[in-house]
């Protein structure tokens, strides 16, 4: 059976193209990898070669022939015993294996919506259960330390985790209770061995990846984002990365611009990650803990000024939190407010002024950012008729920008206010106290954007 | 000696042949012209597809580095785990994964290896312990040395075989991943496949350093450069490197001296490299040409038992295109699946 040999796209885009050039004529034998023809497409001269061998039976497109549809018959090879004779010189009308997408089922059909995501609720705890003050550092020392006494295939990488006992002594005593195959040190190069972490949790195991501080993780972000987010989509749900990316992030005290920043939304932004930014103790002890068991990737980010902070922590043998999951801190009916890690401070502090001034404050702390629980944010606002959103980043595309689109498009006619944000200032972080002060949220603010969804300033 | 045999290489730029090769079992010669041919005609195969419009995007072929693949495997144990960039077919095949999975997600078809979700530059098997198929140049290469430290981490028995091109040799995390590879000493071998040209630019317009094997050398890693278009020296290397690592010595590097037939991808017309410089290198340093040669000068087989070869390889090629052109598109509701793992709610 004789060979059609079609006008071949070259590029992704290319419909069309002019054959410039032959470089083997009829009768002339041909094998698979010569170069048998020059094709002009809209960005470049490319070779063509054979694929199938036999002889050029018939060439149906001349040479300098321009405007060549993609999938034409430009010539046909003959196989073995074939005479130039026994082929049609009008090739078929429908070309071989055309580009034309199958027809697909109509949307109409498939609901093309993701698949639903129903975080559980917070354990119930015995109303008697025995509370301990404890700081997050403590708390997420407990958490990595539980979980990493159950299960072998964890283990805690970073600069400085091990023999120094963590930059910030989230990781004290680790390395004499796991030793050093578990708590391991890295040298300064967060892209290597974020990349070394997720390769492993490929392979099945369940790293902790530390950062010093989240600032230092853009050096590693390509790993987080294209090898980690991505692999189990990629894969068709092949290859998944059990993998938590945790250390401190957020604005810190007096450390400048390069050091004092909040990465929320830009791990929030992308499919494939779970992320979780907590204020309480008990929060980031049952929510690491979740973390660690959780088979996705998960970007951890803890604040350290939040490190020293004491909080009561549940004293229960297993104490795990659903990752999805906001936190009601106070319920009321005048107005909502909706915070996340260090935003926390603000808004609490502001909510005791206010409840004090008789505002009825609704407090939700969000806990976990991507998946956000909207279904407890719709129901809050939909239930008081305004909202104020607090957090410490930039505003521009940030986790409120997102929240206040939702809220407009999902609980638009339950709105008495526009949605208000309290964020940090637009601006990379000063050094001066009162430059940094003035570039950080601050209780007043929340406090105004209050007064002003509830009309009372 | 083998690096001296080897920088000699480098200097005549592949293009000679060398008298001092090991030994080549039939049964090696054999195996070894099966999986490269088929390589080759399913690369070629890919081409054709790509130029009728059924695979889109980037497409990236090896051919003419086959050896490279091909004599590490022959290498290499079951259980080693592999992962290289984009240009990955070949890497595929030669560990057995089915060429018809492989084409139908060049194809973008639902029977794909990803479902049709991933592409040519994304494919993974876990049962064949391939982990891609990664699209950014030299992020395998930690990846790879992940998959290093979670078997010495175990305790198994396993080398990862990492591989990399010219290009990828220049990146940041590659020598952050020398570094702690040889700080650990995990087993881990990585694999240079010089094929000369980064993209479009060659090794001496890229590199300070073009002897890429000796990149290793100031962390301590031994490393050997090798005539990449002959199999026997690649498996003779291979060997030894693999032994290193699984021996607990730590990485070790192989440059393996390699060229590539076709662009960097579909749509690279190769302007940067005369059409003599290609078809010297097919006419003199094919690795299949290499191997076939051999074979009829020992009467290991005949023409005609070759020629069958040539045929069931074509045979499992054209299964796999026509597998790949009837596989339909996804369904639209995988759009939605693959991207967290939903988790049952204690």
């Amino acid at each position: 059976m004789s060979i059609e040999i079609l006008m071949p796209a070259l590029s992704p885009t290319m419909e069309e193209g002019n054959l410039t050039k032959w470089l083997v004529k009829e009768g002339d034998n041909v094998s698979s990898g010569d170069i048998i023809a020059e094709i002009e497409t809209d960005k470049a001269t490319m070779e063509v070669e054979a694929v199938d061998e036999g002889v050029i039976g018939k060439i149906l497109v001349a040479e300098g022939s321009e405007g060549v549809k993609v999938n034409a018959v430009i010539a046909i090879i003959l196989e073995e015993g074939e005479k130039a004779g026994d082929v049609a010189t009008t090739p078929p009308s429908a070309p071989i294996g055309t580009a034309e997408p199958v027809e697909q089922t109509t949307s109409e059909e498939v609901a093309l919506t993701p698949v639903a995501f129903t975080p559980a609720s917070d354990p119930d705890l015995p109303s008697d259960v025995e509370m301990a003050s404890i700081t997050v550092r403590q708390a997420l020392n407990e958490a990595m330390s539980e979980e990493m006494r159950k299960d072998e295939d964890i283990f805690l990488m970073g600069e400085e985790v091990a023999q120094y006992q963590g930059a910030y002594k989230i990781s004290q005593g680790m390395l004499d209770e796991f030793g050093e195959r578990r708590v391991i040190d890295t040298p300064i190069t967060e892209h290597g061995f974020t990349g070394i972490g997720v390769g492993a949790a490929f392979a099945g195991l369940k790293p902790i990846i530390e950062f010093m501080t989240f600032n230092f993780a853009m050096q590693a972000i390509d790993q987080i984002i294209n090898s980690a987010a991505k692999q189990l989509y990629m894969s068709g749900g092949q290859v998944n990365a059990p993998i938590v990316f945790r250390g401190a992030n957020g604005p810190a005290s007096r450390v400048g611009a390069q050091h004092s920043q909040d990465f929320s939304s830009w791990y929030a932004q992308v499919p494939g990650l779970i992320v979780i930014a907590p204020y309480s103790a008990a929060d980031a002890k049952g929510l690491l803990k979740a973390a660690i068991r959780s088979p996705n990737p998960v970007v951890f980010l803890e604040n350290e000024l939040l490190y020293g902070v004491e909080f009561d922590v549940p004293q229960v043998d297993d104490f795990v939190l659903p990752i999805g999951k906001a936190r009601i801190a106070r319920e009321g009916a005048d107005v909502t407010i909706i915070s996340y890690s260090m935003g926390m401070k603000y808004a609490t502090d502001a909510t005791e002024k206010l409840v004090g001034a008789g505002v009825d404050v609704e407090l939700i702390d969000l806990r976990t950012l991507r998946p956000l629980d909207m279904e407890t944010v719709l129901a809050s606002v939909k239930k008081t008729g305004r909202c104020v959103l607090v957090e410490e980043g930039w505003p521009i595309c940030s986790i409120a920008a997102e929240l206040s689109a939702q809220i407009m498009e999902k609980a638009f006619d339950y709105l008495d206010a526009p949605v208000m944000r309290v964020a940090g200032k637009d601006v990379p972080m000063p050094y001066a106290a009162n430059l940094e002060k003035l570039a950080l949220p601050s209780v007043d603010e929340v406090v105004a954007a209050v007064n002003a969804v509830t009309y009372r300033s | 000696m083998a690096r001296k045999t080897a920088k000699k290489v480098a200097k005549s730029k592949i293009s000679k042949a060398k008298t001092n090769a090991p030994n080549f079992s039939k049964e090696d010669d054999l195996y070894a012209y099966k999986e490269m041919l088929l390589i080759r005609r399913f690369e070629e195969k890919a081409g054709q597809m790509y130029g009728m419009g059924l695979i889109g995007g980037f497409c990236h072929l090896y051919i003419g580095q086959e050896a490279v693949v091909t004599g590490i495997h022959m290498a290499s144990k079951e259980g080693d785990q592999s992962i290289t960039s984009y240009r990955d077919h070949g890497h595929m095949l030669v560990v057995g994964i089915d060429p018809k999975g492989v084409m139908a997600e060049l194809t973008g078809g639902r029977d794909g290896l990803s479902k049709g979700k991933g592409g040519s530059m994304h494919m993974f098997s876990k049962e064949k312990h391939f982990y891609g198929g990664n699209g950014i140049v030299g992020a395998q290469v930690s990846l790879g040395t992940g998959l290093a430290f979670a078997n010495k981490y175990r305790g198994e028995d396993k080398v990862a075989l990492v591989y990399f091109g010219d290009g990828a040799v220049n990146q940041g995390q590659v020598y952050e991943s020398f570094n702690m590879a040889k700080l650990w000493n995990l087993p881990v071998v990585y694999i240079i496949e010089n094929n000369r040209y980064a993209m479009g630019t060659s090794l001496e317009r890229g590199s300070a350093q073009t002897d890429l094997y000796k990149r290793g050398e100031s962390f301590g890693i031994q490393g050997e450069q090798v005539d990449g278009m002959d199999i026997r020296f690649v498996k003779e290397a291979a060997e030894r490197a693999i032994e290193h690592a699984r021996s607990g010595k730590g990485p070790y590097i192989l440059e393996m001296m390699t060229y590539r037939y076709r662009g960097h991808s579909m749509s690279d017309p190769a302007k940067y490299r005369s059409r003599d410089e290609v078809s010297t290198m097919r006419a003199e340093r094919d690795p299949i040409e290499q191997v076939k040669k051999r074979i009829l000068a020992n009467s290991f087989a005949s023409e005609d038992d070759l020629k069958e070869v040539e045929k069931a390889v074509r045979a499992v090629v054209v299964e796999a295109a026509d597998f790949a052109t009837n596989s339909e598109q996804p369904d639209p509701s995988e759009l939605y699946t693959d991207i967290t793992i939903l988790q049952e709610q204690e």
